[in-house]
Formats: C-alpha cells, sequence, structure tokens
C-alpha cells in the first residue's frame, strides 16, 4: 500500500492547483450566476492539456491514469464546481470512444477531444429511462450506410455546446439491453437537434439539455462497439462517470470544509471565535473525516480501474458515500456560517445547492445502494 | 529571433521572517519562487516566439537548486535552460551579477534581446537589467509596459512616475519589464511534463572565462552594513460579515481615527 504520488503525478498536480487558485477560484462565483456556458474555463482546460488526461499520447492525451484525472478533478470542482463538471460530463464521451472506438474513430473524435478542441457528452437518459435501459426507446434503424435515429434524450451535460455525442440508442427493441447500441452523433448532422435547457436548483452555467433526433441520419461508421453492444457500452461509462461524481462531490465537500474553517476562526461570539467551542469543533472533525474517507475510496476506484481490475462496485461505493457526504457535509458549512451561511454573501449555500446533484445524477443514491447490494450479496451471500 | 530571459530565485517574501535578534533573514521553511515580475519577462518573450517565431533561453546563476526556477520557466515554455552555479560567485552584488550575466548572454551567441524583470522582490535594486545592458553595450530600455518589435527594431512604452513613454531602439538591447505587460500564462500539463525531465545546461565561472576579480565577493563593491526588519505593526482589525455592514464600521473606524473627512 503506497499512498504516494509518483513525480509525474504530483508535478501535474501542483500545476493544477495553481491554476485553480489563481484562475478559476477567484471567478468562481462570476462563473456561476453569469448562466452562460464557461468557454473561457473550458478553452483554458484545453490549452492546459486537462481534457485528455487518461488518453494516450498517441491520441493527443497526456498518456497518464485515471488515478491523476480523479485527483486533477477534485481540484477543479474544489475551486469551481461548473469547471469540474464540464470536465466530469466530458470524459464521459472519451472515455467510450477511447475504450470502445476504432482506430479511425479514435483518430476522428478521441485526438480534437483529448486536445479540448471539441468537447464531449454522454446521451442515455430520456424521459422513461435512466438506470432502467432497458427502456430507452430512442431508435436506431439501419438503412443502408447508415442508422436512422429518432428519439429524445434529456438532462444531457454539456449538451449543445459540445460537438461530439455519444447516444445510446435500441437497433433492437425486441432484445431490451442487448438491442441497444451506442453511436458517436455529431453536432451539425441533420435532424439532431438540442431542445429544452434544464432551469435547475444550482449549476445555472452547466447546460442539461434535450437532445431531439429526428430521422437523424447516422453513418454506420460511427457505430460505437458492436452493434448490440450498446449496453456494455452505457454501463462502463456509468462506472467511470461515477468516479466523475465523486469527485465532483468530494470537491464542493472539500470546498464547504475549506470555507467553514478559516470562518470558524474569524467569527467571534461571546468573547471568542466559534472554533474554540466544542459543538462547531465536533462538525469540523466530522466534515473532515468524511471528505477524506470519501476521497480515499474514490482514488481506490480509480486505481482499481487503472490496475485493470473490477471496480463496478467501489466506484458505486465512492459515488454514494461522496455524494452523500458532500450533502452533510456542505450542510454543515451553512450551519457554521449561521445566519451569513443562508445568504448569498457567502459561498456555501451554493455549494449546499450544488451538492444534492451529485445524490441524483448518474444514478440515484438508491441506485447506487442496489448496484452494491447487489454485488455484496453475490460475494457474501454464500 | 532569440531571446534571453535573465531570472531569479528569491524567498516567496510575504514568508520571509527577520530573525529578531540577528536581524538575518530566516530562509529555513520558505518556499522559493521565480521572482514574480521574472515571470512577466518570460511570457513577453514567449509571446514575441508566437508573434516572431525563434526561440526563448531563460538563465540564472544562483545555487543548484535554482535549477527548479529554470524548470518553471520551461514549464511556462521556454525551449532552454541555462544555470551559472559556481560557489566563486556567490556574494555577488548588481553589479557581478551583471557582469556575470553578461557572460552568459555572450557565450549565447547572437542574442537579438535580452529581457528581465523590472527587479526582484528580495534585493529591489532593478539595477541588474541596465548594468547587462552597459557591460554588452547594447541599448536598453527599462519599465516596458508594451513591446513590439518590427523589422530588427523593438518599440516599447515605458512607465514613469507620471507619464509614458515611447522608444524605439535597434537590436539587439535590453528590457527590463513591469508586472502590467501581460499575465503570465499557466504551464500547460505536457510543458510540465516535459520540464520535469528536460536537461537543463549548467556552466562554471570557467565555462564563461570570466575575470574573477569581476565576479563573488571579490566583484562586488556593495557592502551591506546592517540589515534590520521594518517596525512591527499591530495586529490590524478584520471587519467580517456582510460587505454594507463592513463598510459601515469600516467608516466609523476611520472617522474615530480622524483619518476620513466629515
Amino acid at each position: 500500500m503506497d499512498f504516494t504520488f509518483t513525480e509525474d503525478q504530483a508535478a501535474v498536480l501542483e500545476a493544477v492547483k495553481e491554476f485553480c487558485d489563481d484562475d478559476l477560484a477567484p471567478r468562481a462565483k462570476e462563473t456561476d450566476e453569469a448562466g452562460v456556458w464557461p468557454a473561457e474555463n473550458v478553452r483554458k482546460l484545453g490549452e492546459l492539456d486537462l481534457m485528455g488526461i487518461p488518453v494516450p499520447e498517441e491520441y493527443g492525451g497526456l498518456g497518464l491514469d485515471f488515478l491523476t484525472w480523479t485527483a486533477v478533478g477534485e481540484e477543479l470542482s474544489r475551486a469551481c464546481t461548473t469547471t469540474g463538471a464540464v470536465y466530469g460530463a466530458h470524459v464521459l464521451c472519451v472515455f467510450p470512444i477511447m475504450t470502445f472506438g476504432t482506430e479511425e474513430q479514435k483518430q476522428r473524435f478521441l485526438v480534437p477531444l483529448a486536445k479540448g478542441e471539441h468537447i464531449g457528452a454522454f446521451g442515455l437518459t430520456e424521459p422513461g429511462a435512466g438506470s432502467d435501459a432497458a427502456a430507452v426507446s430512442t431508435r436506431a434503424q439501419r438503412d443502408g450506410d447508415h442508422y436512422v435515429l429518432n428519439g429524445t434524450k434529456i438532462f444531457i451535460s454539456n449538451g449543445g455546446q459540445a460537438q461530439t455525442y455519444v447516444v445510446i440508442a435500441s437497433t433492437n427493441p425486441e432484445r431490451g439491453v442487448r438491442g441497444l447500441s451506442a453511436f458517436i452523433v455529431e453536432k451539425g448532422t441533420p435532424g439532431f437537434e438540442f431542445g429544452k435547457d434544464e432551469k435547475k436548483m444550482a449549476f445555472p452555467s452547466l447546460p442539461n439539455r434535450e437532445l431531439v433526433f429526428t430521422d437523424c441520419r447516422v453513418p454506420k461508421e460511427n457505430l460505437l462497439g458492436r452493434e448490440g453492444g450498446g449496453f456494455l457500452v452505457a454501463m462502463r461509462t456509468l462506472a467511470v462517470g461515477r468516479i466523475g461524481m465523486a469527485i465532483g462531490a468530494v470537491g464542493v465537500a472539500r470546498a464547504a470544509l475549506e470555507a467553514a474553517v478559516p470562518y470558524s476562526k474569524q467569527r467571534k461570539q461571546f468573547g471568542q471565535p466559534i472554533s474554540s467551542f466544542q459543538a462547531v469543533q465536533f462538525m469540523l472533525c466530522d466534515m473532515a473525516t468524511e471528505v477524506d474517507a470519501a476521497r480515499l475510496l474514490t482514488w481506490r476506484a480509480a486505481w482499481l480501474k487503472d490496475q485493470g481490475k473490477p471496480f463496478e462496485k467501489e466506484a458505486a461505493m465512492a459515488k454514494l458515500f461522496a455524494s452523500e457526504t458532500a450533502m452533510r457535509v456542505t450542510t454543515k458549512a451553512v450551519q457554521v456560517f449561521g445566519g451569513y451561511g443562508y445568504t448569498r454573501e457567502f459561498p456555501v449555500e451554493r455549494y449546499m445547492r450544488e451538492a444534492k446533484l451529485f445524490e441524483i445524477v448518474e444514478g440515484t443514491s438508491e441506485i447506487q445502494r442496489l448496484v452494491i447490494a447487489n454485488h455484496v450479496i453475490r460475494e457474501l451471500g454464500g | 529571433m532569440k531571446s534571453v530571459v535573465c531570472i531569479k530565485q528569491v524567498p516567496e517574501t510575504t514568508e520571509v521572517r527577520v530573525d529578531p535578534q540577528t536581524n538575518a533573514l530566516i530562509r529555513e521553511g520558505v518556499k522559493s519562487i521565480v521572482n514574480p515580475v521574472d515571470e512577466n519577462a518570460i511570457e513577453a518573450a514567449l509571446q514575441l516566439r508566437e508573434a516572431h517565431g525563434g526561440t526563448v533561453t531563460v538563465i540564472t546563476m544562483g545555487p543548484p537548486q535554482a535549477e527548479e526556477a529554470l524548470r518553471q520557466a520551461l514549464a511556462m515554455g521556454a525551449d532552454e535552460a541555462v544555470l551559472l552555479t559556481d560557489p566563486a560567485s556567490r556574494g555577488s552584488d548588481t553589479l557581478a551579477t551583471s557582469y556575470t550575466l553578461a557572460q552568459m548572454v555572450r557565450r549565447l551567441g547572437e542574442v537579438d534581446l535580452v529581457l528581465c524583470g523590472k527587479q526582484a522582490i528580495d534585493g529591489d535594486t532593478g539595477q541588474v537589467g541596465p548594468g547587462l545592458a552597459e557591460r554588452l553595450g547594447v541599448p536598453q530600455i527599462t519599465f516596458a509596459i508594451s513591446l513590439e518589435v518590427n523589422d530588427g527594431r523593438l518599440r516599447a512604452r515605458r512607465v514613469l512616475d507620471d507619464f509614458f513613454e515611447v522608444v524605439e531602439v535597434k537590436l539587439p538591447a535590453v528590457v527590463t519589464v513591469v508586472k502590467q505587460i501581460n499575465e503570465p500564462r499557466h504551464p500547460s500539463m505536457r510543458n510540465v511534463l516535459r520540464a520535469k525531465r528536460a536537461e537543463i545546461t549548467r556552466w562554471t565561472l570557467a565555462d564563461l572565462e570570466a575575470d574573477p576579480t569581476q565576479t563573488g565577493f571579490d566583484g562586488s563593491p556593495t557592502q551591506v552594513i546592517r540589515v534590520w526588519p521594518p517596525e512591527r505593526r499591530a495586529g490590524g482589525k478584520i471587519l467580517d460579515g456582510p460587505v454594507e455592514e463592513a463598510v459601515e464600521e469600516l467608516a466609523r473606524a476611520l472617522k474615530d481615527m480622524n483619518l476620513a473627512a466629515g
């Protein structure tokens, strides 16, 4: 067991921290409140080579591992939750193409994604299908050299801004999940349009849009993996996505902790800083301990993935624990700030609203519990 | 266009403390950084390279660990880096430093432009840039806030106390820049990794064929008589709470101190 980063990882993290502290964090409030796509931040992520960390160098990436991607994601989310969310959603497109893509697909789609020239998004969720992937009703019918897509995806992060979409559609509805296939769809393809951009409790600058396919003809070369292999693509992508959501949650929880501690030392009541009261100390203690535990679970899941070992259960555990930690920690941070914490003068109320996302997105806490329970019962049920 | 940027590794001054007994700087545990305005000089050189092509070489003199500062410059995107490290250059004042740096620049061959930060945050003299120009026998422009190269000529806007001055010189020249000239870039991760592995050329005074009477202690007529810390200011007060309340409290406090009118 070794918890030290390699020199390369440490150097990257140090540089990322500096970028986060100097550039992202001071503008985070503005980035959130603007309610528009954070184009400048996203451009910088590309310029700094942060959009293709786990992608091999021959495809324009940095050739580092998912653990580095995870640790960088925490820093980004800690500094600017919105930018962290874009980074997390982007990899949902990068990962399936680097894993299931043909050489030609990698050259054509992965290289610009890894370089940050293109942004990626992933479309699985529909009005009637989310975690229940078998209920996907978007159809893809083969017609000569094309597949014709019809249907609607909803809540798609980076939707509208991304150039490249990995979309799950059914090529054979009778076969349920075995009839699902994955497609790479480019923005601008005739018949592919963007619908409603959801107004949410938080993250107004992060688009979550409808993808509307109306007789959208996608060349057969854009089939990702084999026909009928879409469920595997979706499940593997969601597992990586859960690590991504876990780091977003750890990031926002850490931001709340890092706001609460200095405030508690500064804020005086009854002639002393509130950090000298045990009630406050216990809150800070629980916050710090849970953030650490959530991070370690997340790192373990990423590490297992890098080792080529199964990590689905661990990713679900990390996502479950980190998102619920984020909710608890941000709620406590608001409590430490008291009345000021409830105002928009301070960031903690925003963190609390943002934290809720992580308990829902990429499979709710309840779905994570089902996934974990399935593993546990299989492994230990005798 | 070949540019050379002279940088200095300095202690992060916000963290420097002075031993109250000996009045010496406590260097232990203090982080070393690239002198901040030197990063602006590197950025200026990189922007000129982007506009006109060529190379950017970064040089420094200092102890072996000054290599870290050079790696930072390489991470920003400089092409190569040279460290002059020699025990005999210890104790160099600005006169000896500018002599040594001039020897380094000469050794690099044909150079079009030498860039420096306006001054270092530790010594704060601002003498090395001008000294270097004098030694190299080329024109100098100090306090530049913008640079433009055209046809072998360099036009710069200088910031002076209460006016700007636009001057033009024929290259080669030495320019010192101010902080406001640009916003130093954050290094890309590819460059961070490249910088970690890069070879850094090391020279000694012997490589420069330097005149020993002009380097180190022997070449440094400056004598430091005494160093003392500025008088400590009492704690100060942080006004927390919402801006409106804090502003009112501040206004009241200033009034009480008779510092504000009305």
